[in-house]
């Protein structure tokens, strides 16, 4: 057995010291199931659709740094089913109308609904009163999509050195929050050419005025599932 | 309202007294809220200016912990704990007739702004609940004619420093004492052995004694601090890519942390180690100062417990007074010294990486690990994290050797463990015990001839029924941080684990999904059941949820979220079972209900303004 790999669903994948076990297994175009990670930023492991069985217990792909001899199930029924009823929590915590929003065919949050064999919300939605802000020239943000996973915080904090997003609340009352006294939008120095206004995996900060440059039927997920466009990125 | 002058001001002062330090944000906050009564958006501005920290992570810190308020909150704040001991002896009457009395809402501050009744997590007193906290300080024992009065004194605006004393009587109940609370160790012998034995002379005992962490997880404190002793430090920020190569040419900066946010339902033992026995647990962090190479240590105490903060750091001054703790200590050359930080209201605090979270003024949510706080813990240098009592008792072994702790207890449990019991009995308080006592002598001792169940370490913990008693309290049996609630045979455990699952959805960080929205969704399931609407398939949602939450979480919070659920279906199917409708699904959704407020707007109550349930 070599030093430095580890072993996903049989097969075995080789791993660079300090390299996650999300890092290792997209390298190798193993594709794991993930919504807060994007590989640009920090590692998260908020959201755990990345998780996997590593040597028997569960652990979060995108944060577990991958150590030789691993033994790793991912792609199993078990997994995926509670992948699966992750993303209807996450469906049902916050208010996700597909049918009339910009980012549908554009969003991970649907394309792994679709991926995940994702077929009700199955869960009772909690129809949380979530704010709109709209007083951005350029920028919508909208609460009621936000899966809190945090990549806009990350990328204004580090990409954009801004820090215009933050968290506050607690629980199921954690939401965004914007770094300006009226807490509106339009009072901070976003910008749209920000990495912040783009990296929204879902439809909660999008650039307004674009909603439908690309007609639906024509975008991103539509034609392929996440998991094709998420390993093809890669290569 | 405050003037911008006196925010400014408030801040200025804190600020200052805390050296400009974001680390030091969450004690800052608290401070700028004793001077403003609340912490007020211009509040926030100015701390980011002193600070040179953005706004928006100020007010990410504010908005977490339940003990910050960003508008006014009542000149009185009275806080009920809802712990389910003391809902069971009348918590919810006594807060109804409060409300009643004062004409208030539950959770809203009266219009003139006098007052706010609410509920709080355990506040660590169901020895003698029920109780509540008056703007932070607990007062204990209440009944009907001490709320009439507590109304009174509130409606005629008498400051808490003139009300009655008793009512702030917090006793320690010590019903059985044994090595540690028997035993008094004279002042400063630990830190005196500590000294003459050295790094390797101690932690041989430490090891020699077999001393596990009591605040319920049991991880050897010997290895802990051995594993903290060798990190080297990297010079990086905490990483999550495991370990770097070491840079071994600067001396690494190591620390010392107490876990005092005793915060799990029914626990109160370390409110009287605190409250008696300090001495013995400030020498046990010098000694692993001393074995690990500390030079800064802190104790972190629950917000609740913010009424022992003065008394805590005049120990600390006669310490430094008696050469016991500060520069040179007893003339060794070794140096040490202990700074208490106050939370804010978080039970996910005593998770020893949220806990650091928080020692740095941040948000307390439990980081990915590894690394672990051994290696990357206070800004992501070598730290041990340790109970209150483990603290206490490495005092005694340091003093005393190991060789006679690990002769008392289990060969795997060494040592005794304090029990915080409440409930059904008739003398609940703190008990020392040997590891390896049975369920069955305690209830015996403590006075419960009628009991039905226990919870063994809290909700996170255990429920035993009768048929259980006979097992034994030791990590290889029934591990426990230390709490032990008593049931007799009328109560019902349906709602004690309603109340269990409505403190972990309340107490969540939110950080990831299966425990922000899992542990909610546990409560929405037991408040349907409790309603009357629940059917078998509600019980088998539970237990797919709860299993998830268990299997996917990210802390030990949400996989024990689902503890009291998932073991209650398994012991007391009973009480689950009468509570059922016997169909198979009933929607949440009751529309009958939905429709009073048309009845109530329309003046309606006849036939044809009600739907049928069929």
């Amino acid at each position: 057995m070599s030093d430095n790999t580890i072993n996903i669903d049989g097969q075995t994948v080789p791993f660079l010291p300090g390299q996650t076990i999300m890092e290792a297994a997209m390298a190798a175009e193993v594709y794991i199931p993930h919504l807060c990670h994007n590989p640009e930023f920090t590692p998260h492991g908020s959201c755990k659709l990345c998780t996997v069985s590593v040597n028997g217990r569960s652990a979060a792909a995108c944060t577990m740094p991958a150590a030789a001899g691993q033994q790793i199930l991912n792609n199993t029924e078990e997994l995926n089913a509670n992948r699966r009823a992750l993303v209807q929590m996450l469906f049902v915590e916050g208010n996700h109308f597909c049918p009339f929003c910009e980012k549908s065919g554009n969003c991970q949050l649907q394309a792994l609904g679709y991926y995940l064999g994702m077929m009700d919300p199955h869960y009772n939605h909690f129809y949380p009163a979530r704010a709109v802000d709209g007083s951005h020239p350029d920028v919508l943000l909208d609460l009621n999509r936000c899966i809190m996973c945090e990549l806009c915080v990350r990328a204004s904090r580090d990409v954009d050195g801004k820090n215009v997003f933050g968290l506050t609340g607690r629980g199921i009352h954690t939401h965004i929050t914007v770094n300006s006294p009226s807490g509106r939008l339009g009072d901070t120095n976003l910008a749209v050419s920000d990495k912040a206004a783009e990296v929204c995996p879902v439809g909660a900060i999008i650039k307004k005025r674009h909603g439908f440059a690309v007609p639906i039927g024509e975008r991103l997920y539509d034609h392929k599932t996440i998991r094709e466009v998420q390993t093809e990125a890669h290569k | 309202m405050p003037d911008n002058n006196t925010i400014l001001l408030a801040v200025q002062t804190a600020a200052a007294r805390h050296g400009n330090d974001p680390a030091n944000l969450v004690q800052i906050l608290r401070e700028v809220q004793d001077a403003l009564g609340h912490i007020p958006e211009e509040a926030v501005d100015d701390i980011a200016r002193f600070l040179d920290i953005p706004r928006v992570r100020v007010a990410g810190v504010r908005g977490f912990y339940h003990f910050f308020h960003d508008r006014p909150h009542g000149r009185y704040e009275i806080l009920f704990s809802d712990n389910i001991i003391e809902h069971l002896q009348g918590k919810p009457e006594l807060l109804q007739q409060m409300c009643t009395r004062l004409w208030v809402e539950p959770e809203r501050m009266s219009e003139d702004g006098l007052v706010r009744v609410g509920s709080t997590s355990c506040i660590g007193m169901s020895d003698q609940g029920p109780a509540a906290l008056v703007n932070g300080v607990p007062v204990t024992r209440l009944n009907m004619e001490r709320v009439e009065t507590m109304v009174e004194l509130v409606q005629k605006g008498v400051p808490l420093s003139q009300w009655p004393a008793d009512f702030f009587q917090v006793e320690d109940n010590l019903r059985r004492a044994d090595v540690l609370l028997g035993e008094p160790l004279e002042r400063g012998a630990g830190v005196r052995a500590a000294v003459e034995k050295g790094s390797d002379g101690i932690l041989a005992e430490i090891d020699r004694s077999g001393l596990r962490g009591r605040g319920g997880a049991g991880f050897k404190t010997a290895v802990k601090w051995d594993f903290c002793r060798k990190a080297v430090d990297t010079g990086e920020e905490c990483s999550i890519v495991g370990p770097k190569v070491c840079d071994n040419t600067a001396a690494t900066v190591r620390y010392v942390v107490c876990n005092a946010d005793e915060g799990e339902p029914g626990t109160f033992k370390d409110r009287v180690l605190l409250n008696s026995h300090a001495d013995l647990v400030f020498e046990g962090m010098t000694v692993a100062a001393r074995v690990i190479g500390a030079r800064q240590g802190f104790l972190y105490l629950r917000g609740e417990y913010r009424y022992l903060f003065d008394k805590l750091n005049g120990i600390l001054a006669q310490r430094r007074r008696d050469g016991l703790l500060g520069e040179n200590i007893l003339g060794s050359g070794f140096s040490f010294d202990i700074v208490i930080h106050l939370g804010a209201g978080a039970y996910i605090c005593g998770e020893e990486s949220a806990l650091i979270e928080s020692l740095e003024g941040k948000r307390g949510t439990p980081r990915n690990r590894p690394p672990f706080p051994v290696t990357h813990g206070y800004l992501g240098k070598p730290t041990v994290v340790n109970n209150v009592e483990t603290y206490a008792l490495a005092a005694k072994i340091a003093a005393k050797g190991g060789e006679w702790f690990a002769a008392i207890g289990t060969a795997q449990s060494t040592g005794t463990k304090l029990l915080s019991i409440s409930g059904d009995c008739e003398r609940p308080g703190v008990y020392e015990y040997p590891f390896g006592v049975t369920v069955r002598q305690v209830l015996a001792d403590c006075g419960a001839q009628d009991a039905r169940a226990v919870q063994v370490g809290g909700p996170s913990g255990t429920i035993i029924g009768e048929g259980e008693f006979d097992r034994r309290l030791a990590f290889e049996d029934l591990a426990t941080g230390g709490s032990f609630m008593v049931f007799n045979r009328e109560r019902d455990i349906f709602e004690a684990a309603r109340n269990f699952s409505s403190f972990f959805a309340h107490e969540s960080c939110g950080f990831c999904t299966p425990c922000r929205v899992g542990s909610t969704l546990l409560k929405k399931g037991m408040d349907k059941i409790a309603s009357g609407h629940g059917t078998c398939a509600d019980v088998e949602e539970l237990k797919r949820i709860g299993q998830l939450t268990r299997a996917m979480s990210h802390c030990g919070l949400g996989q024990t979220a689902a503890n009291p659920v998932l073991q209650t279906l398994d012991k007391f199917w009973g009480d689950y079972e009468k509570r059922l409708i016997s169909k198979e699904f009933e929607p949440s959704f009751d529309l009958d209900k939905a429709l009073a407020v048309a009845r109530r707007i329309t003046g309606r109550d006849d036939a044809w303004a009600h739907v049928s349930a069929d």
